[in-house]
Order: structure tokens, then C-alpha cells, then sequence
């Protein structure tokens, strides 16, 4: 169990892919031999995987098992806590993300992050979705009304809240608040997305549109999602993978861990046994 | 249900401490209402527009001569000043403490139990610290620096007696402002930095905005103790006497405070001089209370605006 676990390469999956095109997405984060540190302890431990663009892959697991705190490697979160130590590579279309010279800025304006609890800026709606783009150094109005419209139109608010773009973003409900965080990270254009739990505060109908929300933003986006709840890993994602105390134990197409998973870990946790 | 939930038994001991606590708010009540009343009965006669409007041309004592003007304008001068300089060094180390240190670090230990230290310092410890620091150490160093041979910095003056005031305060405005900075949720910076923002403009866009309550809280409380303090200013800026207005912050000034304990020890006949006395405290209290008054008004316009927009 604490041994790196094989990883299937897709090419040699039992169930056929849905599309041709599914085949042919070409890996956009390339993760090797990656191993965490808190001081001493170990929290993930040489952790290999492959995540390809434009699918959603989930990433499940009980509590603890690392799939946050890995998550969060993919876009250097990791990096504001103290004592952490790294080992291993993270590739993000052919960059090592970890090497000296990236610029953290940069990669963070291309992977995007969404948080587990709703947290929109103390300020008006308009201002949460340019305060991104004012960073980067847009400017005109005008190109800011644009994207502000069409990133909120991407993230299905934008008829919620079109007459009241100058109201404080606190006045949302909550499910309006995490799509407004939505609308926030995709108005910077990012590549990925990284998505924590995004749905784990909210109510069942709040969570479905955030659900049709990430279904729809595949198409323009990669989007890794961390999820407690194993009914939304497999509504919404094409790849799933399962973690377990720090170790991957398996990756492969979202309809496989669910139906024909090759380790007994995940079909003892996929079936509900533990977890 | 074969009860009938009638009380049966007084509850002798809730009855005792809600009466006890009672008390404790009366007593405390009495206490205000009584240094009040005293100032206000004993110094009412002596209080008039003119008392506050003019200077008293050495005629200090003189009952008919008398007035505050120049004392109203230097403790004013004196506590603007100090806050001037006391909220960015408090805000910026204060920053460094929550936003910028390592919590686990050294250094952070050792400026966390020197902020408390100094809030323990008495006062007058302080008046001396700026007797030589302030004005022995840096006054007199610029003067020679700048060529002067007659002292222009190394003298007691306004900047000094604020500046010194302002190492008293700075750590109520940290203590403070650390508390509103760590009230903020950690959700926001992660979200800004997330989003490409650096530290740095975490800081400024998304940390101070929505600490500027907590700070100006930091600035009410540095004023309030500051305005009625005199041993601070005793030997770095306060004067028995001065004619006219302070012009420059290198001038001495005249202060509400020292005035009082002036003509508390200084008069050549106490009974007859009681009324400005007291007229005098009472100026203090109000002027104390109006700085106050209007940092708090500044304080929940900044809450409004944050509240409404952010």
C-alpha cells in the first residue's frame, strides 16, 4: 500500500473511449515521482500522473489522503506554508513548474484555482472579476466590461446579476458566490482550472449548476476537481483518480474506477466499504 | 406531564450575582457622575468663550486674564502629530508580524515581547527616553550635521514631544491592528494570490482595506491615552510659558495637561485660582472627548463604505 502504485497507461484501457477525440487529448500536466514534506512527515508520497487537456479529472479519496494538498502543488499554493518541502516534477505544458527560474505569477495566471469555501473579494461584483485583470494590466473600460460580461456569462451568472454589477459580491447567495469565484479565476484566461471541493457548502441545487457549469467549461479549459462526493466524480469527470494516505493508488477513465477498478482499495472505497 | 412547572424556590444565587454586577455598573456610574459633576460645578463659572479663545498673556492666574487657546492648540498639535507618526510605524510592523514573518521564527518572538515590554514602560520613562534620544542624541547630532550653532533640533519642541508620544502608543496601534489583520479570512489572500497578485498587492488591495476599521480603532485608543499624558512631553516639548503660538514643529508649545499641574503647583494662591483650574480640566476632558468623537465618526464611515461596497 505505501509502494507507488502502477499506473495504466491509457492506451491499454479494458473500456473503450467515449470518443476518438478523448484519445487524443495530449497530456497538458505531466507530474513525476512528486513527494511532499510537512517538516518530517511524509503527506504524499511519489505520486506519477498524466492529466490531459480540456477533460475534467477528478481526484477522490477519504479525508486526509493528500488529494488537496496535491492539488494545491499544481499551481504552487503549497509554497505560502512554512516547511514544505518538495520532491519530484510537475510539468504544465512542458514547463517544470518547480524549477528556479518560473515566475510564480505567471504560472498562477494560467492555473487558475477555485476554493472549497466561497471566497469573493469584499467588494462590488464588477470588482471581483477585474481585480485579476487590473493586475495584469488591463485597463480600458471597455475591455473590462467585455470580459466581465463574458466571464459571467461562462460561469451561467451573468442573468443573475447583470442589473447589479456595482452591489457588494457578499449579497450573493452562496452557490452565486463560488460561480462568481468561477467567473473571477476564468476572467485571466488560465489553462486550468484546479477545483477544491467547490461544491462541498452548498445545496443540492446550487451544486448541479455549478456540476453543468464545469461540464460546459471543459470544452475551453482543463479542470482538476478534488471531491468528497463520489456520485459528482463520476457525473462530471472523464478521468478519475483515486488517493489513499499520500500514494495514488489508481488513475484511469472515471468509468472504470466506477465499474472495473483493477485495485481492491478502490473498489472497497468506490463501493462504500470505507471512506 | 404531571408537573406544572410553578417555580417552587427563588434561585438565591443568580439573584445575588445579577444584583452584585448590578452594583458594580452603579458604583462605577457614581464614580464618572461624581468627577463630572465636581469638574463641572467648580469650574462652570470660569468656562466662556473667551476663556477658550484667548491666550492669557502671562497673566496666567489672573481669574479675568485667563485662557486656554495656546493649551487647546499645542495638546491638539501635539496628539495630530503623534498619530501621524505612530499608525504607519504601527501598521507596517504590524504587517510584518501577521502578513510577512514566519510565526515559529525568532525574530517574530523577539518583537512581539518587546512590543509588550514597551507597554509596560511607564511614562515618565518614556519623557526621559526622548530627552535623549529624541533630543540629545538625533536633535543635536542634525544641528551639528546641518552647522547650526544654536540649537534648532537638539531643544525641546513639538516634533520631539509628538515623536516621543508616538513610541508610547506604538504598541496599542500593532496590538491592535494585528488583531483586525488576523480576523481577516485566510480565503482572501489565497484567492488573491490565486489569481496572479503578488504579496505585495495582496497586501494593499485585499489586507489593508479591509484592516482600516481595526486601524483607525488603533488610532482611537493612541489618542485617548495620549491627549491627557504629560510626563512624555515634560521634558521634550511642553512649556511653562510661551507667548503666542507655537509656528514651527521645532517651537515649544504650551499643553492642556502641564497647565493643569501648573496651576495645581505653581499658583500663588490656590483658593482664588481653583476656578480656572477646574475650568481647565474640563477643557481637557472635552477636547479628549472630541478628538475621540470625531476618529470614531471617521471609523464607522470607513465601516459604512466597506460594508456598502468594499
Amino acid at each position: 500500500m505505501m509502494s507507488p502504485m502502477t499506473i495504466m497507461p491509457p492506451q491499454k484501457l479494458d473500456s473503450p473511449p467515449a470518443g476518438a477525440a478523448v484519445m487524443d487529448a495530449p497530456p497538458l500536466i505531466v507530474v513525476d515521482k512528486l513527494s511532499l514534506y510537512y517538516g518530517t512527515s511524509q503527506a504524499l508520497k511519489n505520486i506519477s500522473i498524466s492529466i490531459r487537456e480540456k477533460m475534467v479529472t477528478a481526484f477522490i479519496g477519504p479525508s486526509g489522503c493528500g488529494k488537496s494538498t496535491f492539488l494545491r502543488c499544481l499551481n504552487r499554493m503549497n509554497d505560502l506554508i512554512d516547511n514544505v518541502r518538495i520532491e519530484g516534477s510537475v510539468q504544465i505544458a512542458h514547463h517544470d513548474i518547480y524549477s528556479p527560474d518560473v515566475d510564480v505569477i505567471e504560472l498562477r495566471k494560467k492555473v487558475g484555482m477555485v476554493f472549497q469555501r466561497s471566497n469573493p473579494f469584499p467588494k462590488s461584483i464588477y470588482d471581483n472579476i477585474t481585480y485579476g485583470l487590473r493586475l495584469h494590466g488591463v485597463k480600458r473600460k471597455s475591455d473590462l466590461d467585455t470580459i466581465v460580461e463574458r466571464s459571467l456569462q461562462q460561469a451561467a451568472l451573468w442573468d443573475e446579476v447583470k442589473d447589479r454589477l456595482q452591489t457588494s459580491a457578499l449579497g450573493l447567495s452562496g452557490g452565486q458566490q463560488q460561480r462568481l469565484c468561477i467567473a473571477r479565476a476564468i476572467a485571466i484566461q488560465p489553462e486550468v482550472i484546479l477545483m477544491d471541493e467547490p461544491a462541498s457548502a452548498l445545496d443540492p441545487i446550487a451544486t448541479a449548476k455549478i456540476e453543468e457549469l464545469i461540464l460546459d467549461l471543459k470544452k475551453d479549459f482543463t479542470i482538476v476537481i478534488v471531491t468528497h462526493n463520489m456520485q459528482q466524480a463520476a457525473r462530471i469527470s472523464d478521468f478519475t483518480a483515486f488517493f489513499f494516505i499520500g500514494s495514488l493508488i489508481e488513475y484511469d477513465r472515471t468509468r472504470k474506477i466506477f465499474t472495473n477498478p483493477t485495485q481492491k482499495q478502490t473498489e472497497d472505497y468506490v463501493t462504500g466499504r470505507f471512506g | 406531564m404531571s408537573g406544572k412547572f410553578k417555580k417552587e424556590r427563588l434561585d438565591w444565587s443568580s439573584f445575588f450575582f445579577t444584583g452584585l454586577s448590578l452594583l458594580a455598573v452603579l458604583f462605577i456610574l457614581l464614580m464618572l457622575f461624581l468627577i463630572v459633576g465636581n469638574i463641572v460645578v467648580n469650574g462652570w463659572s470660569q468656562f466662556s468663550w473667551g476663556f477658550l479663545t484667548r491666550g492669557s498673556e502671562g497673566e496666567m492666574f489672573d481669574l479675568a486674564k485667563a485662557g486656554v487657546w495656546p493649551m487647546i492648540f499645542g495638546t491638539t498639535a501635539r496628539v495630530l502629530l503623534m498619530t501621524i507618526f505612530v499608525i504607519p510605524v504601527g501598521v507596517i510592523t504590524a504587517l510584518y508580524l501577521t502578513e510577512y514573518g514566519k510565526a515559529s521564527s525568532p525574530t517574530i518572538k523577539v518583537i512581539r515581547a518587546a512590543v509588550n515590554n514597551l507597554a509596560g514602560v511607564p511614562s515618565i520613562v518614556f519623557g526621559l527616553f526622548g530627552l535623549g534620544f529624541f533630543i540629545q542624541f538625533i536633535g543635536q547630532n542634525m544641528d551639528g550635521v546641518l552647522g547650526r550653532t544654536e540649537a534648532l533640533w537638539g531643544k525641546p519642541s513639538l516634533i520631539w514631544a509628538s515623536m516621543t508620544l508616538a513610541v508610547m502608543t506604538l504598541p496599542v496601534v500593532i496590538v491592535t491592528t494585528e488583531e483586525s489583520l488576523r480576523s481577516i479570512p485566510p480565503g482572501l489572500r489565497e484567492a488573491s494570490l490565486a489569481l496572479g497578485a503578488t504579496k505585495l498587492e495582496t497586501v494593499l488591495f485585499i489586507v489593508l482595506p479591509q484592516a482600516l476599521p481595526g486601524i483607525l480603532t488603533g488610532g482611537i485608543l493612541a489618542i485617548s491615552r495620549a491627549a491627557g499624558e504629560v510626563a512624555p512631553i515634560l521634558f521634550t516639548g511642553a512649556a511653562y510659558y510661551i507667548h503666542g503660538l507655537p509656528r514651527a514643529l521645532t517651537d515649544e508649545f504650551m499643553d492642556l495637561g502641564y497647565h493643569i499641574f501648573i496651576l495645581t503647583t505653581q499658583s500663588p494662591n490656590i483658593e482664588k485660582t481653583r476656578p480656572i483650574l477646574y475650568a481647565t480640566v474640563m477643557v481637557l476632558l472635552m477636547l479628549t472627548f472630541l478628538l475621540n468623537i470625531v476618529a470614531i465618526l471617521i471609523r464607522a464611515q470607513v465601516r459604512k463604505k466597506l460594508r456598502s461596497l468594499g
